[in-house]
């Protein structure tokens, strides 16, 4: 036994493992958490970090390997016995009932608030966290989620996760929590998870942003083909050494281009702004990569879905499509569950494969051959169901599926979330080189590094274009600052 | 030997199994002296569930809360104008075909315009269209029953091989939408549309195009099996298409294709179809009251339904 | 603005729509506008708004019940022989049938089977059950229901202050009691739900058994106002029930129900009939005026929840 009963960690994983199928997921894992202790979790997707998480929430039991709640060995460990233990867990997909009210899903997550007044009650619960973590938050407890942003979602959820009333909450963990949140609602968040640990509780934070795993983690844990591959303080790792650990390496950024508007003939795609004059228009030109950026949920996926739309296409297939997408909300905006992954990826390139209306299986099997190899995803077969993938190889399909065609315009929306660096890099690359072949992309994404990989950048707040940054000038200072101020630039 | 166990892993394989089951014991009751005329009879009958029913699969395919209720007053009206404007003429039988083919595109276009323009669910545009369009047959047929034109009657009734005409038909049908939806762009879209409509069309699926489509191949589906039927049945009738409202969904659902849409299944539907009415005769021939008839057929299609499911929930558990 | 949240867009519509046919009706034929006018507009409302209702229970858990119409049916025929000639018989036949309703919550549940295609299949039995009872129509009221049904009480008709204890009932349980924000949740993200550790099956069995219990009271008083039965007294109910529901503002999945609306709803759909009547259609064309005025009031939703879609932004 290596638990040292002095020191009782809230929950302590002991030599698990687990295997799906041929795939071992886990194995001979040995994981704890202190109390008053922030741990961070690093790893590529596949790494298994989701399968550990899953055991520790009771929603998977692992085929060998031992669970300790606070010392004392939990052996018919469950999803229920893990919530009366004061465990909660934010999920990477956004797990609320989007017909519900704000305070009618704080009551699903509570099951202690009942009686006459139990809509008052969760009320208050839930707008004193949110006013505790999110200071200035602006969300009203009688909104019904479907009404409010993917951010302001992700909010509600992890004030809901903090917040507590028949259980004291113990342990808290965080799947990218901050990966829908623009950068200062992720600091505020990061504060907060500081200000909770200080209090005795403990959390455990996992995110692709390594920078926020070292500033806010005791203890940072890495993990390697489902196997702990280093351990330690946060202070003895660097952004180099964990991404060495994880296994692999951060490559120069590619040099940007200094775009000369409208250099290379007129531009591809545009759409004016409505309405009000302080707006700017939209216009992107041939072979360029142009960020949308600004506070998530200003706009910038409103604006990525019309510019598709408008583009038609509903009434009749086309060769040769002329604008692709790329889905970041992905069970949402893209994946078709049932279908296998060959499908899945060769659905918008489809009319390019079929003559008199019918496939040819052959063609369509090659190019999807093809884009397996450049994309490396990670799959034995590709007649296996998407879903059987992981959540970053199935991020890759649909990559795959916008690259694969011969659109000239490929519009992301926040592509890259729960992606892994290793493949980030080399997603980075291609759209560069696809970019100088002439292809234009427009480019949302919520995190800073990815704004300034573009060429161009407009900022976006309150549904409108405020600000455009070109060149040098698209760096995180003038993002930060447009996206505030507005038309500071 | 794999394609035997690829056979056995279809969803479609229990309908079928369901029928023959049923056949067989039909057959044993009455001693083998009736198998020629209950294959024939099942044949034919079985085969206007199955173009109506083809049509039901596309639109259920189309995703939740697509389903086509206008399927038994389509076939009334283009029944009764089909007939009516043939007027037991033989020379003009070529017009009714055409006619009947109108009202289906007609129909077809009409619930779609509802469904888009209105935006009402599909249930209710399909069940408002429906009141119009059996509001549209009783003022057109005035209460007379037309025979349908002597060859017309002659083909529907006839046999061709030993398989009744009809059936021949269906099979037809069946082969064309088993390759539309399987080897087809346009069933992939359907399927893709019913997985997810707002993924499809970000994935640059014609979402409008091959909903409107698949609504009015529905609708002229429908349209052609109640002209056939009142061919068959020596002339149209007003309530002559009300049982195919729950047996159009009935064979869709327990010939294995998906309820929530994005998964269909062609074979299935014949499967299905054979079962429905061999179930109804196997019952009558024990000699069952109505009321028996239809507490049994409800009680073996929930049957069927659970054992099928029990099939699914094995094959999937692994995920 | 901020009283008129998502929830009482909702509600307007159908509000606007009863109100512009009563109105019409009204106008059409004043003596209407009276208290037995009244009764006699909304009568057979009733027992619609109460198989809306049941309608709306099973749609919350995104389910849809094909069956409505032949149970409502089995329920009036078993209200009218039994629940007449022995009472004790009678009561626990229909307390059997909630308990099947249940049970079809929890098989629809653990099977994973898609609700449409059980109940497709139960339509069939309640139908032959129906028909093995009265196989000719024929039957009695019980004299109480007979007597609640047809009571007058002061200044309101019986049917509206029917319509509205209904109408409360149903929104303060589902929408307003505790236990109901779990059963809309289930209807929204079971998963969810399952993981905050509700029994997803317990709150779909008693959403299933909810539904039976109100579809009963739909037969009952459905006899209490025919004064007798048959097999196929009520089997418009499942599609008017449907409609009822969605004309309420409820939708097919995702546990958006309104049971106010799905009442406002029935009445509405009552009074379209009463409405064409009036006007003297042609025979041929009841049906189809009919689906029309389904069209239309929906058509008005739409043009209604655009500017909803604008308050919300």
């Amino acid at each position: 036994m290596s638990i040292d009963p002095a020191v009782k960690p809230v929950i302590a994983v002991d030599g698990a493992s687990k295997t799906f199928g041929a795939v071992r997921a886990l194995s001979e894992v040995s994981f704890s958490v202190a109390r008053g202790e922030c741990v961070g979790l690093v790893g590529h997707n596949g790494a298994g970090k989701s399968t550990l998480v899953n055991i520790l929430n009771g929603s998977l039991t692992p085929d060998a390997g031992t669970i300790h709640l606070e010392g004392l060995a939990a052996d018919r460990y469950s999803v229920v016995a893990a919530r009366a233990s004061g465990l909660r867990c934010v999920f990477q997909e956004l797990s609320l009932c989007p017909n519900l009210t704000v305070t009618e899903n704080t009551r699903i997550m509570h099951s202690g608030i009942k009686g006459l007044g139990w809509r008052r009650n969760a009320a208050a619960l839930i707008r004193a966290k949110l006013d505790e973590i999110f200071p200035g938050h602006g969300i009203d407890g009688g909104q019904t989620v479907a009404e409010l942003s993917i951010a302001e979602r992700q909010m509600v959820e992890i004030a809901t996760a903090f917040s507590q009333s028949d259980h004291a909450v113990r342990l808290v963990i965080l799947d990218e929590p901050t990966s829908s949140l623009d950068s200062s609602l992720a600091a505020q968040l990061l504060a907060y998870i500081r200000r909770f640990v200080a209090e005795g509780g403990s959390v455990v934070l996992i995110s692709h942003i390594l920078s926020e795993i070292l500033t806010t983690a005791d203890r940072i844990v890495v993990m390697k083909d489902g196997q702990v591959v280093a351990s330690g303080p946060a202070a003895e790792f660097s952004v180099d050494t964990l991404v060495g650990a994880m296994g692999s390496v951060v490559r120069a950024r590619d040099a940007r281009r200094v775009f000369e508007a409208g250099a290379e003939g007129g531009p591809v795609l545009q759409q004016r702004a409505l309405g009000n004059a302080e707006a700017m228009d939209f216009v992107a030109y041939r072979g360029e990569i142009l960020g949308l950026a600004g506070l998530g949920g200003h706009g910038q996926t409103r604006t990525l879905v019309s510019l598709f739309m408008n583009a038609g296409g509903d009434w009749r297939g086309r060769r040769q499509t002329k604008i692709a997408f790329v889905a970041g909300d992905r069970h949402v905006d893209g994946n078709l569950p049932l279908w296998s992954t060959l499908k899945n990826l060769t659905l918008t390139l489809l009319p390019d494969l079929t003559r008199l209306g019918l496939i040819d299986r052959r063609k369509e099997a090659s190019v999807a051959g093809n884009w397996r190899e450049r994309m490396e995803i990670r799959t034995n077969d590709l007649g296996n169901p998407i879903l059987s993938l992981s959540g970053g190889n199935q991020q890759k399909v649909l990559f795959a599926r916008a690259l694969a065609t011969t659109a000239p315009v490929v519009l992301m929306d926040d592509p890259m979330r729960g992606v892994d660096i290793g493949t980030k890099q080399e997603v980075y690359h291609m759209l560069r080189v696809e970019a100088d072949k002439g292809r234009t992309f427009v480019w949302y994404s919520t995190e800073m590094d990815e704004v300034c990989q573009c060429d161009r950048v407009y900022v976006f707040r309150e549904g409108r274009i405020v600000a455009e940054l070109t060149g040098e000038d698209v760096t995180e200072e003038r993002v930060l600052a447009a996206s505030f101020a507005g038309g500071a630039a | 030997m794999a394609a035997i166990k690829a056979m056995l892993a279809k969803p479609w394989i229990w309908s079928f199994v369901a029928a023959a089951g049923v056949w067989m014991v039909t057959i044993l009751f009455t001693a083998g002296a009736s198998t020629l005329g209950l294959t024939q009879a099942a044949l034919t009958f079985a085969a206007f569930s199955i173009i109506v029913g083809l049509g039901q699969m596309f639109v259920i395919t189309l995703g939740p809360g697509n389903v086509d209720l206008s399927i038994p007053s389509t076939m009334t009206l283009a029944g009764t104008v089909a007939l009516k404007l043939m007027d037991t003429n033989n020379g003009l039988i070529a017009v009714g075909i055409l006619v009947t083919l109108a009202v289906g595109v007609t129909v077809g276009i009409g619930n779609y315009t509802l469904i888009k323009l209105l935006r009402i669910p599909p249930i209710i545009a399909t069940l408002s269209s429906s009141f119009i369009i059996q509001s549209t047959a009783i003022w057109y047929n005035r209460g007379i029953r037309i025979k349908p034109p002597r060859v017309l009657a002659e083909f529907t009734t006839a046999s061709t091989l030993g398989i009744p005409n009809v059936a021949w038909l269906a099979l037809a049908i069946s082969i064309v939408a088993w390759v539309l939806l399987e080897r087809g762009i346009y069933g992939r879209w359907v399927s893709a549309i019913g997985q997810n409509m707002r993924a499809a069309r970000l994935a640059g699926v014609p979402v409008d195009g091959v909903r409107v489509a698949t609504y009015v191949l529905c609708a002229v589906l429908a349209a052609l099996a109640g002209f056939l039927l009142s061919c068959f049945s020596g002339g149209a009738a007003l309530n002559m298409g009300a049982e195919y409202l729950l047996t159009s969904i009935a064979v869709v659902v327990i010939g294995g294709t998906a309820v929530a849409g994005g998964f269909a299944n062609v074979p299935g539907i014949w499967g299905a179809s054979l079962f429905l009415f061999l179930v109804v005769s196997m019952l009558n021939t024990y000699g069952a009251s109505a009321g028996v008839r239809l507490f049994l057929t409800g009680v073996i299609i929930i049957a069927v339904i659970i054992a099928a499911s029990r099939r699914l929930g094995e094959g999937s558990s692994t995920s | 603005m901020t009283w008129l949240t998502a929830e009482r867009w909702r509600l307007l519509v159908p509000a606007v729509s009863l109100t512009v046919l009563l109105i019409a009706v009204f106008w059409l034929q004043p003596r209407t506008m009276s208290y037995t006018g009244l009764n006699l507009l909304f009568n057979l409302a009733v027992p619609i708004a109460l198989a809306t209702i049941a309608q709306m229970l099973i749609m919350m858990v995104n389910g849809l019940d094909l069956s409505m119409g032949t149970f409502v049916s089995f329920v009036a025929c078993v209200t009218a022989t039994f629940l007449q000639t022995d009472p004790l018989v009678g009561a626990l036949i229909l307390f059997g049938c909630i308990a099947i309703y249940g049970a079809l919550g929890v098989v629809i549940y653990l099977r994973n089977l898609p609700a449409i295609v059980v109940t497709l299949g139960m339509s069939f039995v309640w139908g032959g059950l129906a028909v093995l009872l009265l196989p000719t129509p024929g039957g009695a009221a019980p004299e109480w229901i007979r007597w609640v049904m047809t009571s007058k009480p002061p200044f309101v008709p019986m049917a509206i202050v029917a319509s509205v204890i209904i109408a409360a009932a149903a929104h303060w349980l589902v929408m307003r009691s505790s236990f109901g924000v779990v059963l809309r949740g289930v209807g929204g993200n079971e998963r969810t739900v399952e993981r905050a550790g509700w029994s997803v099956l317990r709150a779909r069995a008693t959403a299933y058994a909810m539904a039976g219990f109100f579809a009963v009271l739909s037969g009952m008083s459905l006899v209490g106002l025919t004064t007798s039965a048959d097999a196929n007294i009520a089997l418009r109910y499942t599609l008017l029930s449907i409609a009822g529901v969605i004309l309420g503002g409820g939708e097919f999945v995702g546990g958006r129900v309104s049971p106010i609306g799905a009442v406002i709803g029935a009445l509405t759909l009552t009074l379209a009939a009463s409405f064409l009547s009036f006007l003297r259609i042609s025979p041929d064309w009841q049906i189809g005026a009919q689906g029309a005025i389904l069209i239309i009031v929906l058509a008005l939703r739409l043009v209604l929840t655009r500017r909803e879609a604008r308050v919300a932004h």
